[in-house]
């Protein structure tokens, strides 16, 4: 626990069990991306699970088994002075309704619009007392439309968002457009989010496990935070394209193909910092709260894998604007690396600010 | 804690254990029967030999219920409002077009029903007369003034005080944050909400002037008016917290009483119906009676049992019930 560090409010909010609460996938999309159609499979697939699907118009869904919810979206602010603190009521709710029948399924999935800002969302199973102890929050899929994610990118701020805030993103409909296009739109969805785990598909076809059970909120699984780097695998020879027009276009074509760009979003940026140098508890902690305190509404999510002088467990945390939770986790390897990395997603981050700040961490 | 426990007055050998099988949510009395409410399905009615039977009541999970001691009227994730009788029979009183939840319901004493789907609260009359009223968000609580038809409707941003026979706009009480649970005080000059927050908000109605009764360490999930209406027992901490209602200004500038302090929390009271004691269930299993008086009390179940749940006098106050999360229940005649 968190007492020896003297946290504040915030911190001894949080929960560290995750034992036998309710998983929650949160599903969140710009408009057409796909949710349903990635919602229809998780739910027709033969898993032998039930779900309860909150969803926010009835749509095309509609599987026997399962327990269908539509909610409203009420974004509450919580009357606690921290203004980007805000829940959704009507989860709230849903989730209090839902705690009477629980047995009756093993699994919450909650689709949002497309215009829906992911926070509220995931800061209902953090603040909500009563929705912490009976549930917890799996991760946040986030589909993506592969033809129009890049102009949405410019024009939407919500699906900029929903990427940043993203632990998985199903990069859909990956057959309407070229290998270039594709290579253009994963670049723009690294430069905003490089640590979610990206995966194309074609009307959603994604393993399951690659959607459920992801465990990107839990603090047991946060092992490592390297970026999640392009497989090579799609990056075949592709011979029957790009060879009719016979121009010198061509060349340009190909060097996009098989070279990964890298674009920097003028608004929405991660930002790494690692130091082999051991910390210090005493100075790290209050920074860290500070920091979230002062900059939590440009700050969506944060993680951290961190090595303090004298402690032979790592410690790790992770948050959603001003919220952290932190636990000491399992010990360093006998001859590891004992490295600290912090990354933080979020809006027009003061990145000197916190470089300095963090530098001034480290043990002396 | 056992110990301390053991040095008090204590009548569990005289509580009858009542087997529910299922978590229950709350409990009324019905005549000669102890009405326990599942939390889905079905009402498990007790007689005073501790016979049970169950009567199925809803297609799902029962969300809310209320009761004047002759029905109790609830509502389902099913989409229906229901009203069961003391004699165990079952009549569905609306059904929701959308099947949208029944997330509250609300009885009056001339035989109004009022329910809530979504951002929209319904009232009915005896003859069968039905009006609604949108507010702005998704209704938290409802309830009747106990003078004339008035429907107080809790919701995020405040309460709305709705007069349904009257033309007139309903009254807006502004208060930041999300209303839940909302009560009037008997003798009806205040209404107060339980907060989303862990924290109670009160309106005193001839001027709207607020109260704000706050420092609780969890969500007030209960409250219940003492028999003279001049105090109001809540849960949400270590001890019951009783804030005085009596004289004009209520609880505006004085601090509540706390009484039966544990290492538990308190999960549910109940004030007895006549006398100036209550029954409070904590977290931990404890069963405690107080009296408000001076904080004197008697044990009715140890600790080390599962979380209390609900709690219930019967209209005379010569019995209590008490249910836990795991469905097992009690009888005790006093």
């Amino acid at each position: 626990m968190l007492s020896s560090l003297g946290q504040s409010e915030v911190f001894a909010s949080m929960s560290e069990t995750t034992s036998e609460k309710i998983p929650v996938t949160v599903l969140t999309g710009y408009l057409g991306a796909g949710k349903t159609t990635l919602l229809n499979r998780i739910l027709s697939e033969n898993h032998g699970k039930k779900y309860a699907v909150i969803v926010n118009e009835f749509g095309e869904i509609g599987i026997d088994n399962d327990l269908i919810i539509g909610a409203d979206e009420e974004v509450f602010e919580m009357n606690n002075g921290c203004i980007c603190c805000t829940v959704r009521g009507d989860l709230v709710r849903i989730m209090g309704g839902l705690m009477k029948r629980r047995g009756k399924f093993d699994a919450i999935i909650v689709e949002t619009t497309g215009l829906a800002d992911p926070a509220p969302v995931a800061q209902t199973f953090f603040v909500d007392e009563d929705v912490q102890s009976n549930a917890r929050l799996d991760a946040v899929v986030t589909v993506a439309d592969a033809k129009w994610l890049s102009d949405r990118l410019k024009d939407a701020p919500e699906a900029k968002n929903q990427i940043a805030f993203a632990d998985v993103i199903v990069l859909n409909k990956t057959d309407l457009v070229t290998k270039p296009e594709l290579a253009e739109v994963e670049a723009r969805i690294r430069g905003i989010n490089p640590y979610a785990k990206l995966h194309r598909t074609e009307r959603c076809k994604v393993a399951l496990s690659d959607v459920l059970e992801r465990g990107a909120f839990d603090l047991d699984r946060i092992l490592d935070l390297e970026p999640d780097f392009l497989e090579a695998d799609d990056h075949d020879h592709d011979h029957d394209h790009h060879h009719h027009d016979g121009h010198d276009h061509h060349h340009h074509h190909h060097d996009h193909d098989h070279g990964l760009k890298h674009y920097h979003d003028e608004e929405m940026q991660s930002l790494s910092l690692r130091t082999d140098k051991p910390l210090d508890p005493t100075v790290f902690m209050p920074w860290l709260q500070k920091l979230v305190q002062l900059e939590g509404q440009k700050i969506l999510r944060s993680k951290g894998i961190l090595s303090f002088k004298g402690d032979d467990d790592r410690y790790v945390f992770q948050g959603v604007h001003m919220m952290l939770e932190g636990d000491h986790q399992q010990k360093w390897k006998e001859g590891e690396k004992r490295e600290s990395r912090l990354v933080f997603i979020g809006r027009e981050l003061p990145e000197k600010a916190i470089r300095e700040g963090f530098e001034a961490c480290i043990a002396s | 804690m056992s110990a301390d426990q053991a040095s008090i007055a204590s009548v569990t050998e005289r509580v009858h254990p009542v087997a529910i099988g299922a978590p229950v949510t709350s409990l009324h009395f019905l005549g000669d029967r102890a009405a326990f409410v599942c939390g889905e399905e079905n009402v498990a009615l007790v007689d005073r030999q501790g016979e049970i039977a169950k009567v199925a009541v809803h297609g799902g999970g029962i969300l809310s219920a209320a009761s004047d001691g002759e029905r109790i009227v609830m509502g389902g994730d099913d989409g229906k409002v229901v009203a069961l009788d003391a004699k165990g029979e079952v009549a569905t009183l609306a059904t929701d077009p959308k099947r949208r939840w029944i997330d509250n319901v609300a009885l009056h004493a001339d035989g109004t029903i009022a329910w809530s789907a979504g951002k929209t609260a319904f009232i009915r009359s005896p003859k069968g007369e039905e009006k609604s009223l949108e507010v702005p968000s998704t209704v938290g609580g409802l309830a009747f003034a106990p003078k004339g038809l008035r429907l107080a409707i809790a919701h995020y941003g405040g309460a709305t005080l709705w007069f349904p026979n009257m033309a007139a706009t309903p009254e807006f009480l502004a208060w930041a944050g999300s209303h839940l649970a909302v009560t009037f005080s008997p003798d009806n000059k205040f209404l107060v909400t339980a907060m989303h927050e862990p924290a109670l908000h009160g309106w005193r109605l001839a001027d709207n002037r607020h109260m704000r009764m706050t420092g609780y360490p969890a969500r007030v999930k209960s409250m219940s008016w003492s028999a003279d209406g001049k105090l109001l027992a809540t849960s949400g901490a270590d001890t019951v917290i009783v804030w005085p209602f009596a004289g004009k200004d209520g609880p505006m500038g004085k601090g509540p009483a706390m009484l039966a302090p544990l290492q538990a929390r308190v999960a549910a009271v109940a004030c007895h119906p006549r006398d100036g004691v209550l029954a409070a269930g904590y977290s931990d299993g404890t069963i405690l009676m107080v009296r408000l008086e001076d904080g004197a009390e008697i044990l009715v179940r140890r600790n080390g049992t599962p979380a209390v749940s609900a709690l219930a006098w019967n209209a005379n106050g010569t019995w209590l019930a008490f249910a836990d999360e795991e469905g097992n229940g009690g009888l005790l005649e006093l």
